[in-house]
């Protein structure tokens, strides 16, 4: 990471939320909340930022969960955090942070890989991401813009969250016909 | 040489695989096209070989069967299995609550178009059911055939999504 692609986010951290966030509920699949588009969002509405927070709070207490968008915990909004720090697939790290509105606007180098989802619980699929990604979007209580340029596990992580946001799930990416497997579960 | 259809299902263990194989090796039956899978726990498996008459292998898979676990047919066919790609291939995804008639009101809609189905898996967990199909539509037919489907996933309460079947030819 350099200092350079740290800017994107300007220094931004979820302490800046300013707000306790809560742990809430994370919804799973057929949940219809999951397959509907959200809207857009005003980044600096008081709702916003505690969603933010929410969702901060929701992802850290979820083993493994490396991002996790409003729709996941039942809010239909283009809102969604990420934290892939520590992830041994991480190469670029932009720490945790949340963005509203995001878009793709630079995708190459497709790469495919399986993916899980806290909202599909039982299954995980192989889709092809985009391993350079330039994403903007704005950020939460601030309302500043961001441009996020990153690679590898993080990219493949906002498209995920991105996809979430727009009511789609890795299974409506997936290859082909056997690239649906049963999650092993090894207790 | 006899082109022969297999299938074999029945209650999973180690070394099913492995046994129908050999007995196929044993008569030299050559094993072309094969798929095997499992199904909430059962083995499931179709194959293609070519080799002796069905008679003869249907009886030498007999034993396989013995115990009643497992189930092998063997059925001749006629070696007019190599069709060209009738089309142009994308994935269809359905997902959503499960009901009775998603996979029969989805299917027909893409062959209602023209289009024809060459893999399909289906799973159920919890109560959420995923599909998806690998199809060749119709050169052009794509948009119209993907807003037919959306109109009959929100008769069922699911949703859908068709994307072009990604091709690397490296």
């Amino acid at each position: 990471m350099t200092a350079e692609e740290y800017a994107g986010l300007g220094g931004w951290t979820p302490e800046k939320l300013d707000v306790p966030g809560a742990v809430r509920p994370v919804v799973a699949a057929p949940d219809p909340v999951l397959s509907r588009p959200g809207p857009a969002v005003d980044p600096t509405s008081a709702e916003v930022v505690q969603l933010a927070a929410d969702l901060v709070a929701t992802m850290r207490v979820s083993p493994g969960c490396v991002g996790l968008a409003a729709p996941q915990v039942g809010v239909s909004a283009q809102v969604f955090a990420v934290d892939v720090t520590g992830h041994p697939k991480a190469v670029t790290v932009h720490g945790a942070f949340v963005l509203c509105n995001a878009t793709v606007v630079e995708a190459s180098r497709w790469k495919a890989g399986r993916e899980g989802c806290m909202s599909v619980p039982d299954l995980t699929g192989d889709v092809k991401r985009a391993s350079r990604l330039v994403v903007e979007g704005v950020l939460p209580g601030s309302g500043d813009p961001v441009r996020l340029v990153t690679d590898g596990f993080e990219a493949r992580a906002l498209q995920h969250e991105i996809d979430h946001c727009a009511g789609l799930l890795f299974l409506d990416r997936v290859a082909g016909a056997h690239a649906v497997y049963q999650r092993k579960v090894y207790l | 040489m006899n082109e022969l259809a297999i299938t074999v299902i029945g209650r999973d263990r180690p070394g099913i695989v492995a046994d129908v194989a050999e007995v196929l090796a044993r008569l030299g039956a050559n094993l072309t096209d094969s798929t095997m899978t499992r199904l909430r726990g059962h083995f499931a498996m179709t194959l293609i070989c070519v080799g002796p008459a069905a008679a003869d292998v249907e009886a030498a898979l007999a034993p396989l069967a013995a115990e009643g676990q497992l189930l092998a047919t063997v059925r001749a066919v006629t070696p007019d299995g190599q069709t060209a790609p009738g089309g142009e291939p994308y994935v269809m995804a359905v997902h959503g609550a499960d009901r009775m008639g998603i996979v029969a009101a989805m299917t027909r809609v893409l062959t209602d178009a023209g289009g024809n189905v060459t893999d399909l898996s289906t799973r159920l967990t919890g109560s959420l059911y995923v599909v998806v199909a690998e199809v060749e539509l119709p050169p052009g037919s794509a948009d119209e055939v993907a807003g037919r489907l959306t109109r009959t996933a929100a008769e069922l309460g699911v949703g859908v999504s068709l994307r072009p079947a990604d091709t690397d030819l490296l």
